[in-house]
């Protein structure tokens, strides 16, 4: 495999193609939060519904960018539906932790197999670490999650 | 025009471009963020350090001497290839940012507050939009915004209503992101019939073609070494003399001074004034030789050039990519410098970088530090392909067909 079809699965392209829970939530309920890429100027928008028993009712993603931040969103948003806000910042973790190993230049273990259950497709982002300045296109979805989830607790 | 000089020939005089990517030979296709430098300047620079260097305007030994005048005479060089009958309109800054901000801050600060106004446009870098509104925030002054008109030019329906009242029009030679050349005549003009001084962003067009501050008419100009063969950590403000002399100094430290006693100081005589701390020696000596380069090959001569690459281009990517691919802006090469800006219809702008990128096609993808141009373009982001005198035709040909691939890839 090239380092380009490393980068670009199937997978990733098949979620850029035809993401996954894109659209609005109505705010409130919803909470909203506005993630930018400051290099190449993409934005990502997450709305996000928490039920009271603290699990993700509902996830819609809106913005645009290239398609490693739009699938990377796009992933995520069906990665974490369904899941106990404490499940979801556990997935971020995971998720910044394989995408942060290899920005200090390290080769990155192949993951074991519970990880790669844990990510689901997101597993397959793992070679924009080949690619430093994409990292940030990956992440930008989390960052944006990740403040809408500080929202919650203000 | 003297005899033009052969293209081909001159990629020699840059190692970088002989250096491979992705075992393939490196198209460098980003010259508007910066430019490679020739061994001559780099030469230049390493002559300096090791023969002739020492900090400049204070020793009295010989070696402090000659790094004075070597420094003293790049700026002399500078002032002739702008055409500035008065080398003291030459300010040394670290790049265009900071020689904008010195306006800004400096000029802005002397002449700006409450009720006033200023005009920029819309296809400005950012360079010449955030530090107004830096000044602006603290004075309450107005900015108004010439907006962008059909083809990527500037809409002048309104001009002398924006300019009624203002101070300054700050506006771009050549648009970084669309290459549109802008109506300097005309702007500038309007704006002195209206009262307002006028600064020239001329980072783009500085690098390509020739440059006449006596004919301009303008009151500030700024550009960067980096764009221009040149090396990085050197910039240019020019200015008028009686404008400098009037405004405050921007930084505070050695080298601006006249005098200095507990109860102050005296600003010096400019370009003093404005060149506070220790400069930038050696890279105004490499701008120097960047400079000597460019007029051994006649700045008309590599307009020439690369009016005649960007024509190809353009007529060659429309031929190749069909209704794949938008070229933003003129059409008219004549019209327009050597930077272009693609969408390719279904793949967004790093995707395009990224797969250019493994056939070691170096283009930028992304806002181009110009935000209110793209909205106004309604793109998130372009692939910014941009020319100078060392790009030929074969460079194009391989842009095409990396671009083809990644439409390929992507959109199928
Ligand atoms: C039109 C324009 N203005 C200003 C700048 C800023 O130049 P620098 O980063 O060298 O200060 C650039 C370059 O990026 C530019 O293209």
């Amino acid at each position: 495999m090239t380092d380009l079809e490393d980068l670009y699965r199937e997978i990733i392209l098949d979620h850029y193609r035809s993401p996954r829970n894109s659209g609005e939530l109505e705010t409130p309920p919803a909470h909203r939060a506005e993630g930018f890429n400051p290099l190449c100027g993409d934005e990502i928008v997450v709305y996000l519904l928490v039920a009271d028993d603290g699990t993700i009712a509902d996830i819609k993603i809106g913005g645009q960018g290239c398609s490693i931040s739009q699938s990377s969103a796009s992933m995520m948003s069906a990665a974490v539906k369904g899941k106990t806000v404490a499940q979801v910042r556990d997935l971020m973790k995971s998720f910044k932790g394989l995408m942060s190993i290899a920005a200090d230049g390290a080769e990155l273990a192949e993951p074991s197999p519970s990880e790669i259950r844990e990510l689901g497709d997101l597993a397959a982002l793992r070679g924009v670490v080949k690619f430093p300045t994409r990292i940030k296109c990956a992440t930008l979805s989390w960052n944006t999650l990740d403040q809408a989830l500080a929202e919650l607790d203000a | 025009m003297t005899k033009a000089p052969d293209f081909a020939a001159l990629k020699k005089d840059f190692p970088i471009l002989h250096t491979e990517r992705n075992g393939r030979p490196l198209v460098f296709l980003d010259s508007a963020a910066s430019s490679q430098r020739p061994t001559q300047v780099l030469d230049a620079m390493d002559w300096m350090y090791n023969h002739a260097y020492a900090n400049v305007h204070r020793g009295v030994y010989g070696l402090a001497e000659a790094a004075t005048n070597a420094y003293e005479s790049a700026r002399l060089k500078v002032a002739r290839f702008i055409g500035s009958p008065d080398s003291s309109e030459v300010i040394f800054t670290k790049n265009a940012t900071e020689a904008l901000n010195l306006v800004a801050r400096s000029w802005g600060g002397a002449n700006l507050g409450d009720g006033d106004a200023i005009v920029l446009t819309t296809m400005e870098h950012h360079a010449n939009i955030v530090p107004w509104q830096m000044m602006a925030a603290e004075r309450g002054f107005e900015i108004r915004w010439i907006p962008l008109g059909e083809n990527g030019q500037l809409d002048l329906t309104d001009l002398d209503v924006l300019l009624d009242g203002a101070k300054m029009l700050s506006v771009t030679s050549m648009s970084n992101v669309l290459g549109t050349i802008t109506p300097l005549d005309r702007l500038i003009s309007a704006a002195h019939a209206a009262g307002a001084k006028v600064c020239i962003d001329a980072c783009q067009s500085v690098p390509h073609m020739r440059t006449r501050v006596d004919e301009m008419g303008a009151d500030f100009v700024a550009f960067s070494g980096h764009k221009m063969l040149g090396p990085t950590g050197i910039g240019v403000l020019w200015g008028r003399h009686e404008l400098l002399e009037e405004m405050p100094p921007f930084l505070g430290g050695g080298g601006m001074i006249s005098n200095v006693t507990t109860e102050g100081f005296m600003p010096d005589a400019v370009p003093s004034k404005f060149e506070a701390g220790t400069p930038p020696i050696v890279e105004a000596v490499g701008l120097g030789a960047a400079i000597d380069y460019l007029e051994a090959i006649g700045m008309d001569h590599i307009r020439q050039h690369e009016i005649e690459l960007t024509s190809y281009a353009l007529r060659t990517l429309s031929e190749r990519l069909g209704q794949a691919i938008t070229i933003h802006g003129l059409s008219e090469p004549a019209q327009r410098g050597g930077v272009m800006s693609i969408t390719l219809d279904g793949v967004h702008a790093h995707d395009v970088s990224q797969v250019l990128d493994g056939y070691a096609v170096a283009v930028r993808p992304g806002h181009h530090c110009a935000k209110p141009l793209m909205r106004e373009l309604g793109v998130n982001a372009t692939a910014r392909a941009s020319f100078y005198l060392y790009n030929d035709t074969s460079d194009v040909d391989v842009l095409a067909d990396a671009l083809i691939e990644a439409h390929r890839f992507f959109a199928t």
